[in-house]
């Protein structure tokens, strides 16, 4: 317990200190790997906490961010007070109208039933000129909150987005204690026995439905912002999938698992895209990094975050296998 | 004995699966302080109708009647709230918890507070305590911290008793709570159930004859889906109906 809180901390720590050894782009990378998280602890709230798989949580993502885009006055900057809070809400909206319906279904039709949404979501700015279409659309000016934080410029945007992580962080270490909390592990495990204690499941489920699209669109909020630009591309199955690989990479079922998870997928992601390390090759990125990702899933099934455990049961496996080994030995 | 003492009320309860009737017309009363057995063979219609009083599935026919209120339409949420616990024929406990937290979600759902999302679940003094009490009371108070998952199937067994009581129910439907135990842990389950007799109206499906005849004050016998006999162990021994449908003659 204190090791899980005493890692966390001190990736929160080396976090905050990152700038003070980084150039520009590690700035903006680290910055794009802390929206990253926050979407996957996102998703670890509906898939570790509360065991429903969801495959179209990049529509939630996706509405925050194109909500900061299209929200944002033409003419100046928007507050953030408003802007932030309104972004949440819209995608914690829908959400609620995705989730509503589709926690009527279970197991696999689940995941059809969000995917389907997300890719509803998807063409809906694909293909109206509500969203620009293909090309996406421009963000006039970064909001700022007044002239204390301007999130145009890069480091108070970094600085801004690990505050919202240890805050999203922190908000669900509490939430997943609590009362609320523990009845969803209730339901990850045996959602009939929850019915028959007495819990109503379907409002547990739902709220955490919508609490998880709020907190990805509070990342996608993040993201616009920090590029300044939104694409359609933002919503798309992939990017559910990719979010989905990260908190399995990282480990279900622990919150720094999606921490873990978030880094290490960007991370190789920049490591098989590099043609410094690969090359020509380097075009064929995506093929280095679904290999590593089945090469883990299959070596690792607890994700990274069971990498200790996992170190730890084989040392001692080995200890108690020799002892064994000894004790059979005639006298 | 008054009116007031039944607790849970079947009225000509019927469920039909297509063409087939599992439950045929059953009627029965559950009255405080006293074990209600309802036996048969496989297949008879004893698991449906526990499903069918504690709502996990709807009656094609009849009503459900608890504490004097039509419970027909409620959901099994809403009448597990109202006093209502049921145990499982296979177990159903959360095996990643420990045996304390399977018991203290079990009771959360009498506080559930959902709202209060910045409170540690662990200081719920209401749930706590209950917890304590329903694992003391059902014999598992030392293996409060061990992970339910690595329960001897007994233990389970009483874990699946403590989570039903940790929500204070009054009326208990018990599903085979013997299913798969050595003599040793009848014993205690039996020991047990006598316990609770006092204070709570008891259902118990069970198919070890022996402890039925020796706990049950009035036992319910089904074939094919309908009531054969209801009478006292005594009558239903001697009723030349039970006997050759199920008893076996010897």
């Amino acid at each position: 317990m204190r090791g899980k809180s005493a890692f966390v901390t001190a990736a929160f720590v080396l976090l905050a200190l990152f700038p003070l050894v980084a150039g520009d782009y590690g700035i903006d990378l680290a910055t794009k790997i802390m929206i990253f998280a926050v979407f996957a602890l996102s998703l670890e709230l509906l898939v570790g906490a509360t065991g429903l798989v969801c495959f179209g949580q990049a529509a939630f993502f996706g509405i925050g961010a194109y909500a900061a885009v299209l929200l944002s006055p033409a003419d100046g900057a928007a507050s953030l007070l408003w802007l932030l809070p309104a972004c949440v809400a819209a995608s914690a909206l829908y959400a609620l109208f995705v989730g509503a319906l589709s926690l009527r279904t279970k197991g696999v039709y689940f995941i059809m039933v969000t995917l389907a949404f997300a890719q509803m979501a998807f063409y809906v700015v694909h293909d109206t000129p509500l969203g620009g279409g293909t090309d996406g659309i421009y963000l006039n000016a970064k909001p700022a909150l007044g002239s204390l934080l301007d999130l145009d410029k890069p480091l108070l945007l970094y600085g801004f987005t690990l505050a919202c992580l240890v805050a999203t962080f922190g908000f669900l270490a509490v939430l997943l204690r609590s009362r609320f909390g523990r009845a969803l592990a209730g339901i990850k495990v045996n959602e009939q026995r929850m019915r028959a204690t007495g819990f109503s499941t379907y409002p547990y489920k739902l709220a955490a439905f919508v609490i998880s699209g709020g907190l990805a669109g509070l990342a996608g909020f993040l993201f616009a912002v920090k590029d300044g630009f939104v694409n359609p591309e933002l919503m798309s199955w992939h990017f559910s999938g990719a979010v989905l690989i990260m908190i399995i990479l990282g480990g279900l079922g622990h919150l720094r698992g999606a921490l873990i998870g978030a880094f290490a997928f960007a991370l190789l992601q920049e490591f098989f895209k590099s043609e410094a390390i690969f090359g020509e090759f380097a075009r064929h990125w995506t093929l280095g990094l679904g290999l590593t990702i089945i090469a883990s899933v299959a070596l690792l099934p607890n994700g990274l975050v069971g990498v200790p455990g996992q170190l730890r049961d084989r040392l001692a496996g080995r200890l108690t296998g020799s002892r064994s080994a000894q004790a059979g030995k005639p006298q | 004995m008054s009116p007031s003492d039944v607790l849970l009320r079947g009225r000509e309860i019927t469920r039909r699966w297509g063409g087939l009737v599992a439950v045929d017309r059953v009627s029965l009363e559950l009255r405080r302080g006293s074990v209600h057995a309802v036996i048969g063979t496989n297949g008879a219609g004893k698991s449906t109708l526990i499903n069918i009083l504690s709502g996990e599935i709807a009656p094609s026919a009849g009503q459900v009647e608890l504490l004097g209120q039509d419970v027909t339409a409620w959901t099994q949420p809403r009448r597990a709230r109202a006093g209502l616990g049921r145990s499982y024929q296979r177990n159903t406990i959360y095996p990643t918890f420990s045996v304390f937290e399977n018991c203290r979600l079990a009771a959360q759902a009498r506080t559930p507070k959902p709202w209060q999302w910045w409170q540690d679940a662990q200081r719920c003094e209401a749930s706590t305590s209950a917890a304590r009490a329903a694992a003391t009371r059902a014999g598992l108070d030392t293996l409060l911290d061990r992970s339910a998952g690595l329960l001897s199937h007994g233990e389970k067994r009483q874990l699946e008793i403590a989570m039903c009581l940790a929500t204070a129910p009054q009326v208990l439907l018990l599903d085979e709570p013997l299913a798969g135990m050595g003599a040793e842990e009848t014993e205690r389950m039996l020991a047990l159930l006598a316990e609770l007799r006092t204070g709570h109206a008891i259902l118990l499906v069970e198919h070890d004859m022996d402890a039925v005849f020796r706990i049950a004050d009035r036992i319910t016998v089904m074939v094919n889906g309908a009531v054969i006999a209801s009478d006292t162990p005594g009558a239903v021994r001697c009723s030349p109906e039970v006997r050759a449908a199920y008893l076996g003659d010897h």
